[in-house]
């Protein structure tokens, strides 16, 4: 049956391509057609143009001579220097290393973090709606917002909370007061990635507490009558189990967080030095603070080839879950 | 054929568990995990709790070393916020989420019709053409978005963001409402095109109804990212069309002692997405996953 069923849809696929039946076909791909036309013209038209001035040299501080349609004048053709420039200068190359510590430290934090949250929260108790409602607020807390807060209302050194609760510690065993520890100048990296810990943790439990709760609870109630316990059963079948939305948190989190900008603009501005300048980062420096357009356009092909490589795997997890979805 | 397709998403609906049922054991040691969840929770949620409270502090008591839990309340802080201007960055913000929610919804309803219930050829390509577009990182559109902005003029224009943040959110869009499609019988639309309804009589009488609740959470998590967007707000406008988190960074830098005014600006700008979480966080996971997790 089905692959009569298939043969018969390859017919129809090789059909003739004028006629009425090509014209029944636009008829059901038109309602399609707006939103893919509107799609590749916002996000896939850029890119063509960010190819093409990564291959120039065109600072805005110097005037240059030749006009890219209609959009501001460059100097001169590049080739491929400004990738070179992207590898060696020693910016960027610090923000490329910066970029992979900050995501993979906030994604391995935040994830074992949310499975462990979203194991407490799949057991019934007390609350537990509650818990949650309060759980996911961090995650939508305006992301700029939350940055300004962490930095200056929990990290100030003077009037922040942390060193306030130090403060009233120390207070508690006697002494006048408590340490004064600057923590975003001391620790800028950590810092950073604390608050996009925080911040990212709800949407790791969000997806593992939804793969808790679709695993099906009858084998678990047999491996329960069989005498398996409470460990045996999460090492053995729940995390084969979550394992495919372990994979699916990870991977959307690091897509995401790759991209992380807000924080790092409104916590450290990059600094000290370059010490928390990530790719997105560098990018706006170079583009809007150095006017270097090639080089900018350069970096940002380098950020979407990286950025391809990781959604590969996303883009396959996604689509083991739909195919599971769609033969249920 | 079309009897064999029209089982098959009935057939998932029966086998679709509801409610959960927990893997964690109930008897041993229940009020210790109970406790421990507790106070996890309660861990996350203190630096926003700590936000709300100390906006309504006034600012000698915001900047008390040890903090100061229980002084007086007011309301000082937001009167602040207003008195600085804070209305016409609210409103755009309101303005390029709301508008590019709409939007977005236009666009992605007919699309999902089409790659869902009409099953066009290749529609699973398509899908994940959208979905791929979600994963270019924006910083890397900056530069041309930018340049093509300035060359026709539309600079500090909200409805440049509207455009931006409608791009944006189309694949959630798409991939949440194509879950929610997914869902309406078939039974049903077949009854309806044989009796003569078109398109739009279809997508309005039959699909929408149906499809209402999920649609209503895709509209509030489409809402969530535009409001909180940063990148190109700052990047893209100046003085006219700049949304509540660019009114963030620059309130900032020219206080004094602000510790409550920032308390009550970063409370106020996040209230509506704090609403608009809540009330959409049974669905908030599909949005957050792409429509790939229920």
């Amino acid at each position: 049956m089905t692959a009569l069923a298939q043969q018969r849809r390859q017919d129809a696929e090789s059909g003739p391509r004028r006629g009425p039946r090509s014209r029944a076909r636009w008829i059901l791909r038109a309602p399609l057609l707006p939103a893919f036309v509107f799609t590749v013209v916002v996000t896939q038209a850029p890119f063509i143009l960010t190819l093409i001035v990564s291959s120039l040299n065109w600072n805005l501080l110097y005037p240059g001579s030749r006009d890219l349609v209609g959009l501001g004048k460059y100097q001169s053709f590049a080739g491929l220097s400004n990738y070179l420039t992207v590898f060696e200068d020693a910016r960027l190359r610090q923000s490329v290393v910066n970029t992979i510590f900050l995501t993979a430290s906030v994604v391995i934090v935040s994830a074992l973090l949310g499975l462990m949250l979203a194991v407490l929260l799949d057991r019934k108790f007390l609350g537990r709606g509650l818990a949650r409602t309060l759980l996911i607020a961090p995650f939508l807390v305006m992301p700029v917002a939350a940055a300004l807060i962490w930095k200056h209302v929990l990290y100030n050194p003077d009037y922040g909370l942390f060193n306030g609760i130090l403060n009233s510690i120390w207070r508690v065993f006697g002494a006048e007061n408590g340490p004064v520890v600057d923590w975003v100048s001391n620790t800028p990296m950590p810092a950073v990635a604390v608050t996009l810990i925080w911040q990212w943790t709800p949407f790791m439990m969000l997806i593992l507490l939804a793969g808790l709760q679709a695993q099906s609870g009858d084998i678990l109630e047999a491996a329960r009558v069989d005498g398996a316990g409470g460990m045996q059963i999460f090492r053995y079948m729940t995390l084969p189990h979550l394992r495919q939305y372990i994979e699916l948190a990870v991977l959307l989190g690091t897509l995401y967080i790759v991209q992380t900008f807000d924080a790092i603009f409104s916590i450290t501005q990059g600094g000290p030095g370059t010490a928390t300048t990530n790719l997105p980062y560098a990018i706006y420096l170079t583009m809007f603070r150095k006017y270097e357009y090639g080089q900018a356009a350069a970096a940002g092909v380098v950020v979407v080839i990286g950025t391809i490589i990781v959604a590969t795997f996303a883009l396959r997890v996604v689509s083991s879950l739909l195919k599971e979805e769609l033969t249920r | 054929m079309t009897a064999i397709q029209s089982l098959t998403p009935s057939r998932a609906r029966g086998h679709r568990r509801s409610g959960s049922v927990g893997s964690g054991s109930g008897r041993v040691g229940g009020a210790g995990w109970t406790l421990l969840a507790w106070v996890l929770t309660l861990l996350f949620f203190a630096p926003v709790g700590w936000m709300a409270l100390t906006s309504l502090h006034t600012e000698a008591n915001a900047a008390a070393n040890p903090p100061s839990l229980f002084a007086p309340l007011t309301t000082t802080n937001y009167n602040a916020l207003f008195d600085r201007g804070i209305a016409p960055f609210l409103i755009n913000s309101a303005i390029a989420s709301i508008t590019s929610t709409l939007l977005v919804l236009l666009l992605a309803l007919p699309a999902a019709y089409a790659l869902t219930i009409k099953r066009i050829e290749k529609w699973s390509d398509v899908l994940f053409f959208f979905l791929s577009t979600k994963f270019l990182p924006p910083i890397g559109a900056l530069l041309p978005i930018y340049l093509i902005v300035k060359r026709i003029g539309m600079l500090d224009n909200v409805w440049t963001l509207v455009v931006l943040y409608t791009a944006m959110n189309l694949p959630i869009a798409l991939w949440m409402t194509r879950s929610f499609l997914a869902e309406v019988p078939r039974e049903i639309l077949e009854a309806a095109a044989v009796d003569g309804a078109g398109l739009l009589r279809q997508l309005w009488y039959v699909v929408i109804p149906v499809a209402m609740p999920g649609l209503a959470a895709t509209s509030l998590i489409c809402f969530i990212f535009s409001w909180n967007e940063f990148m190109f707000a700052v990047n893209l406008t100046a003085t006219i069309a700049s949304t509540a988190p660019v009114f963030l960074v620059g309130f900032i830098t020219s206080e004094g002692l602000f510790l409550g005014k920032l308390c009550a600006a970063a409370t106020l700008v996040s209230f509506p997405v704090l609403v608009a979480g809540f009330a959409a966080q049974d669905k908030l996971v599909q949005g957050l996953s792409l429509g790939a997790v229920k």
